[in-house]
Order: structure tokens, then C-alpha cells, then sequence
């Protein structure tokens, strides 16, 4: 019960004023909301979240070099090459020499050496050659180190060590996005890739690409599907979205290897098209573009067809007899009545579809052969071939950009709170 | 999408062409899972059909494939693994989930939207890409559990991927579960908090019940996510919890052997299953809400 004063503020039953007994109500309950969600936003925010901004880290991460190289380092500070001859002055050399003499015991010298050998390919060998050569050496009375480097190796009379040291001497570095857009970091500043190292950028536009075309296939295969099950009659209706659900819940691998069957050389289709004679010679349908795309729209087609028809199935259908009615042919009811009342759906499942597509991994790997694999393959391949993981964190960096933006148009066109599962 | 009586011969002809189209689409959804069915019977070892297996010649057709795949330890270990991987983490997601869920669903939410955000991220981030991080963060999580804790490698294998894949299942609990919970009636709870039950009490007697389908189809769903994971796994985890995908996986890129497809042919007939249950927990669900079954 409430008690109206003349002119103090409403109280509640046992004297407090109304407003303020709300407020604590309110926060109560926003108390209670918080702490059911919490346990499940710590796990997410420490084991995905995290992890992913680590990712990131690492991909400007360079701390190796100056950790190991710290002398070294400091004694560069002051130089910079002015010729193509311009080799550092003798204390650059000598502090080298402390520094891989420490490094050397520590064993960080081929460490170090292989990140450089990122940039600089070769470096990698003459770091483990010196690395041996200098535990014997006596630091304070075998200099000068810079004839004696030079006899060790030629290669360390010559710039090109010595300039990429410098370059990546911080801390920090942009070298990896640098490479991921297949750019070289120097000390003019950024200069593009040799035309036979260059394959990222490439490869992000074919991963575009093809996403694009994956999508398009997927919304005009998707778009009759979603039509006729949502004009169709209920009971039907049901039976036939099992044949929409059946592959949208069978394992991915089981529907990757269904498409080798079908499409490798001696596959189904082949062996087929040759026994009707409409082709004399395998045609190559897998390890291919072809192949990627064949696979992936089949593997994404459900969820293109599940957020159509969920819209779809909103539209009433009087509308469109509405349009008849009043004198419109079928192709101009549809057009300008039908379509456009479904076009939140396309964009939904597009835009889902392009975002699973982008970063596909498993069929591209598969199916994909050389020409026919995704960024995500080659991410793969840096990490567990090359083990070059800042240059796949910085590829991840980059392909996670994308996602992101595309989550966020995602989130203002359809909301996240409206993604629908079957 | 019955054709009127009056319809004129262009719209017979674009009606059944449109038909044979949706038919031409459904064929190709469906087609290519029942085509590995025929072949995972072969009698012969390779990855396609022979002259002997269309004529129905003697021996064209075998089940070694099958007995291969049940008794063979490469494939009976990985199924063991994907199994005591995948109930664990399906049962952190779905506990985790769920409780976040009911909180989602109150309507006083401070920034709602972006704890929404963060909580589906996981399945829209790619894989290979979540990958990476995990890589990252559990080999130093590992070897601190190794270390420190001093935990047997091989059981800390087992947690970290255990905990990845649970991350992994839980936008699907959340979408099912808050799904469920948006047509929930909030009177019940306070008519059961009137009769005197405690929170707890109205959880398990009144709220579980009902939203028992969107839990059970998250956990299907949380489930399936982690089955038929290979990615993640692939990178952060070693032999030791090789599971049935990743199995698959190896040998889909080697191509060693059919029983790859007699365990792909096992696998249709569990997502069938699946489906079934999950078809049957809809209509269940629209029956309670007292709405008619399609």
C-alpha cells in the first residue's frame, strides 16, 4: 500500500520513498541478472576472448631481438646506413659478439636467428654458424670483432644482416602485417614483395571472391527452397525442411568426403558423364575452384535457407493475391510486393553465409587442392609448417578485421538476438 | 501452392518447372550424403564405384569396411575420445549457458548487447582463427598445469581440449535456450514464488520443464559442435585425443582406406537420429505452449 503525503514524495508501506524502494529493486534484479551471467562471461572472456587478443599480440610481437640482441641494439641506435657499403663501426660488431656469446649459451641464438630468417631468408644458417664459432671466443682481447665476423662469414661484411637487424630491432613491429599484405619492411621504409613471394593478397581476394560467389549460389538455390516452404502447406512443409536439416546436421567430414566421391577423377560424376559418352576425358572437377565452390555451397546452403525461410514464412500470402487482385501480372506481384518484403531474410542468410564462408578451413583443405584453398589454409600452414606465428597471427589479425566488420553490420541488420538455428 | 483452376497454360508451365526446380535443389542438398551409402558396402578398396558393384557381381559388395571401423583400435580410440570429449563439454556449455541465459532473458540487462556479443563471438569468429589464440594461451595454460599443478600430460591434454571445445558449444545454448525463454510467461514464476516455492524450487518444478526443449536442443546442438570439430582440435591438441573427425580428416587427405566411409555412413544414420529427436522435441514444445502441431 502506498500513502500519498500533501507534498512529499510517495512512500511504500514501511515509509521509504517509492522512487528510491524502486531504484534498489531495480538494481537488485539487475544484480541477480548479472551474477547468472557472469560464470558463463568470465569462461568466455578468459578462454576464447583472451586467447585471441593474445593472438593479436603476437602479431606485432617482436621482442625476441631485442631481448637477445639488447647490446647490440643500443649500439645500432646511433647508426644508419648512408651507402650500400656502409657496414656498422667496429662497436656494433663487438657488441654483436657479447651478445651472441650470451645468446649462444642460452641457445636463444638460432631463436632469434630464425625470426630474422622470416625477413630475411639465409639469415637463419649464418646465426647457427656463428653461434658455434663464438662460445671460444675471449671477448676483451680477440677484436677487432668486425674482421674477425667478416672472416668467419663474408655475408657479415655485407648490409643486408645488418640492416634487417636494424629494422627489427623494437620491440614491437609491423613486419608481419607488413608480409601479410606482402610488403617488406626496410630502412626506406615499406617496399612491396618480390612478384614470386607475393601470394597474400592474392589469396585474401580470392577468399573474397569465392565467398562471394559461394554466397550468390546460395541465395538463388536457397530462395526457391525457402519459397516453397513457406507456401507450401504445413504438414509438407515439415517433411520437406528434414531434407533441408538432414545435411545441415550431418558431419562436415562426412559431407566433405561425399564430395570427393563425387567429383574426383574416377568419381561418381565422371564415371557417369563418360558411360552416357557427353564426355570422352575426366574433366578435373575437384582440387580446383570448381571443387571448393561445389562443396561449400552444398555444405552452407541450410543456412542460407533457414533465416529466408523464417522471414518468408512471416509474409502472408493475401498480399500477393492482393496484388493480383488490383491488376498486377504474377513477375510484377512478386516483384514489387513478394521480394522486397523478403529481402531481410537474403540479407541475414547472406551475410551468415559470408561470414562462415570466409573463413572456411576443412573443405578448401580438402577439396581444394592448390588453387582452391582459402587464407584459413594457408593460416594452417603457417602455423603448424613454417611455424611462422607471428606472420599467422597477423594473418588471423586480418581476416579476423573482416569478420568483425561483417558480425557488426550483422548485429545492426538482423540483431544477434534473432539468429535462428532450426 | 495449390495452381487455381483458372490458370492459364504459362502459369501451368512455370508451376511445374518451378516444381521440378525445387526438386533439382533438394536433390543436390541430399543426394550427395545417401551417395557414399552404396560404396561404404564395397566390396573392393577404393574410393569409387566399379563395374562389378552396378552389375551386383559376387564379392562386389562387403561389410569389411564396417568391421574394419568397429574393431579397428585407430578408429574404436577416436570414438572413445570424441565421445569423453564431447559429454563433458557439452554439459559445461549447457550449465554455463543456460544459467547466462535466464539472466539474458530479465529485463533490466546492463549492456545486454554486448555480453550478447561477445557470448556468440565464438561462433562466428573462424575457427582456424580461435585456433591460433587457443594454441597460444593453452600450451602456456598446460604447461603451467604441468609444472606447477603437476598434472599427467595426458590428462592435461584432455582438459584443454575439453575447455575449448565447451567455449565452442555455447552460442548455440545461448541462442536455443534464450529462444525458448522469449515466449516463457513470467507469471508462472511469480505464481509459483506465491505458493511459497524458493528460487531453486521454482527452477526445477516450473521453469526447467518448460524450456526443457531449448536446453535439450542446445545440448544437441553443443554436442554435434564438438563431435564434428577437427580444426581446433587439429591444433591445440595432440594423438592422445585424436577423435573421430580428425581421423577422418588424416585420412580424407591420404585417402587410405573406405572405412572412412562405412564411419560416414554411421555418422547419417546418428544425425538422423538427431534429427528425429529434435523434431520430436518441437512438436513437444508446441504442444505445450498449446499450439497446433504442423
Amino acid at each position: 500500500m502506498t500513502t500519498e503525503l500533501e507534498d512529499g514524495p510517495i512512500l511504500t508501506a514501511d515509509d521509504k520513498p517509492l522512487s528510491v524502494a524502486l531504484r534498489k529493486a531495480l538494481f537488485r534484479q539487475k544484480m541477480r541478472a548479472l551474477m547468472l551471467i557472469a560464470p558463463l562471461l568470465l569462461f568466455v572472456l578468459i578462454t576464447f576472448v583472451w586467447p585471441i587478443i593474445g593472438m593479436l599480440f603476437r602479431s606485432v610481437d617482436n621482442s625476441v631481438v631485442p631481448e637477445t640482441l639488447p647490446k647490440t641494439v643500443a649500439a645500432m641506435e646511433s647508426w644508419s646506413p648512408t651507402g650500400p657499403t656502409d657496414t656498422p663501426p667496429e662497436a656494433v660488431y663487438a657488441a654483436f659478439a657479447a651478445d651472441m656469446q650470451v645468446a649462444a649459451d642460452e641457445r636463444t641464438h638460432t631463436v632469434v636467428g630464425g625470426r630474422l630468417n622470416y625477413e630475411t631468408p639465409g639469415i637463419a644458417s649464418k646465426f647457427r654458424q656463428l653461434g658455434r664459432e663464438v662460445k671460444g671466443w675471449d671477448l676483451e682481447n680477440d677484436g677487432p670483432f668486425k674482421e674477425k665476423l667478416i672472416a668467419e662469414d663474408e655475408a657479415w661484411g655485407e648490409l643486408f644482416i645488418w640492416e634487417t637487424i636494424k629494422t627489427y630491432s623494437g620491440g614491437y613491429t609491423t613486419g608481419y602485417y607488413a608480409s601479410s599484405v606482402d610488403r617488406r619492411l626496410t630502412s626506406e621504409g615499406v617496399v612491396a614483395r618480390d612478384a614470386d613471394e607475393a601470394i597474400y593478397l592474392r589469396l585474401f581476394w580470392r577468399t573474397i571472391l569465392m565467398s562471394l560467389i559461394i554466397t550468390c549460389m546460395c541465395a538463388l538455390l536457397g530462395y526457391p527452397i525457402a519459397w516453397m516452404l513457406s507456401n507450401t502447406l504445413d504438414r509438407y512443409a515439415n517433411l520437406l525442411l528434414i531434407l533441408v536439416l538432414l545435411p545441415f546436421w550431418t558431419s562436415l567430414l562426412v559431407r566433405t568426403s561425399a564430395w570427393k566421391v563425387l567429383l574426383q577423377e574416377q568419381g561418381v560424376i565422371n564415371s557417369t558423364l563418360e558411360s552416357i559418352g557427353i564426355i570422352d576425358s575426366p574433366l578435373p572437377l575437384m582440387y580446383n575452384q570448381f571443387g571448393t565452390i561445389v562443396a561449400m555451397t552444398h555444405i552452407l546452403l541450410p543456412f542460407m535457407i533457414l533465416p529466408m525461410y523464417s522471414v518468408m514464412k512471416t509474409i502472408p500470402p493475401s498480399y500477393l493475391r492482393a496484388a493480383k487482385s488490383l491488376g498486377a501480372n504474377d513477375i510484377t506481384a512478386f516483384r514489387r510486393v513478394y521480394f522486397p518484403q523478403s529481402v531481410p531474410g537474403i540479407g541475414a542468410g547472406a551475410i551468415l553465409t559470408f561470414i562462415l564462408s570466409i573463413g572456411y578451413y576443412i573443405t578448401p583443405e580438402i577439396v581444394g587442392g592448390s588453387t582452391g584453398i582459402f587464407i584459413s589454409n594457408r593460416i594452417a600452414y603457417n602455423i603448424s609448417s613454417t611455424l611462422n606465428w607471428g606472420l599467422a597471427a597477423a594473418l588471423g589479425g586480418m581476416l579476423l578485421i573482416m569478420v568483425m566488420v561483417l558480425y557488426w553490420i550483422y548485429d545492426r541488420v538482423v540483431g544477434i538476438d534473432n539468429v535462428k538455428l532450426g | 501452392m495449390a495452381l487455381p483452376p483458372y490458370a492459364s497454360t504459362g502459369q501451368k508451365f512455370w508451376h511445374y518447372s518451378f516444381r521440378m526446380l525445387c526438386a533439382v535443389i533438394f536433390f543436390f542438398l541430399v543426394a550427395p550424403i545417401f551417395a557414399i551409402i552404396p560404396l561404404s558396402f564395397s566390396g573392393g578398396e577404393y574410393f569409387t564405384y566399379t563395374e562389378e558393384m552396378l552389375t551386383f557381381s559376387d564379392g562386389a559388395y562387403s561389410l569389411k569396411h564396417y568391421e574394419d571401423a568397429l574393431t579397428n583400435p585407430e578408429w574404436t580410440t577416436a570414438v572413445w575420445n570424441s565421445f569423453r570429449i564431447a559429454i563433458p563439454a557439452t554439459m559445461i556449455a549447457v550449465t554455463l549457458g543456460t544459467l547466462a541465459a535466464m539472466g539474458l532473458s530479465q529485463s533490466h540487462v546492463p549492456g545486454r548487447r554486448a555480453i550478447m556479443a561477445i557470448l556468440i563471438s565464438p561462433m562466428i569468429v573462424p575457427l582456424i582463427i580461435s585456433a591460433l589464440g587457443m594454441f597460444f594461451f593453452y600450451s602456456q595454460l598446460g604447461n603451467f598445469l604441468e609444472d606447477t599443478v603437476g598434472l599427467s600430460q595426458g590428462l592435461v591434454e584432455y582438459i584443454k581440449v575439453v575447455l575449448a571445445h565447451s567455449v565452442l558449444g555455447v552460442p548455440f545454448v545461448i541462442i536455443t535456450v534464450t529462444a525458448t525463454l522469449v515466449g516463457f510467461d513470467r507469471s508462472l514464476t511469480r505464481a509459483a514464488a506465491s505458493m511459497g516455492a524458493g528460487p531453486v524450487r521454482t527452477f526445477f518444478k516450473v521453469q526447467m520443464p518448460l524450456i526443457l526443449p531449448g536446453v535439450i536442443s542446445g545440448a544437441l546442438f553443443a554436442f554435434i559442435t564438438s563431435f564434428d570439430e577437427v580444426v581446433v582440435i587439429t591444433i591445440i591438441g595432440s594423438q592422445k585425443v585424436q577423435t573421430l573427425p580428425w581421423q577422418m580428416f588424416v585420412g580424407l587427405r591420404e585417402q587410405i582406406s573406405l572405412t572412412i566411409l562405412a564411419v560416414a555412413t554411421m555418422m547419417v544414420i546418428l544425425s538422423i537420429l538427431l534429427l528425429a529427436t529434435l523434431e520430436l522435441l518441437r512438436r513437444r514444445n508446441e504442444r505445450i505452449r498449446g499450439l497446433t502441431p504442423g
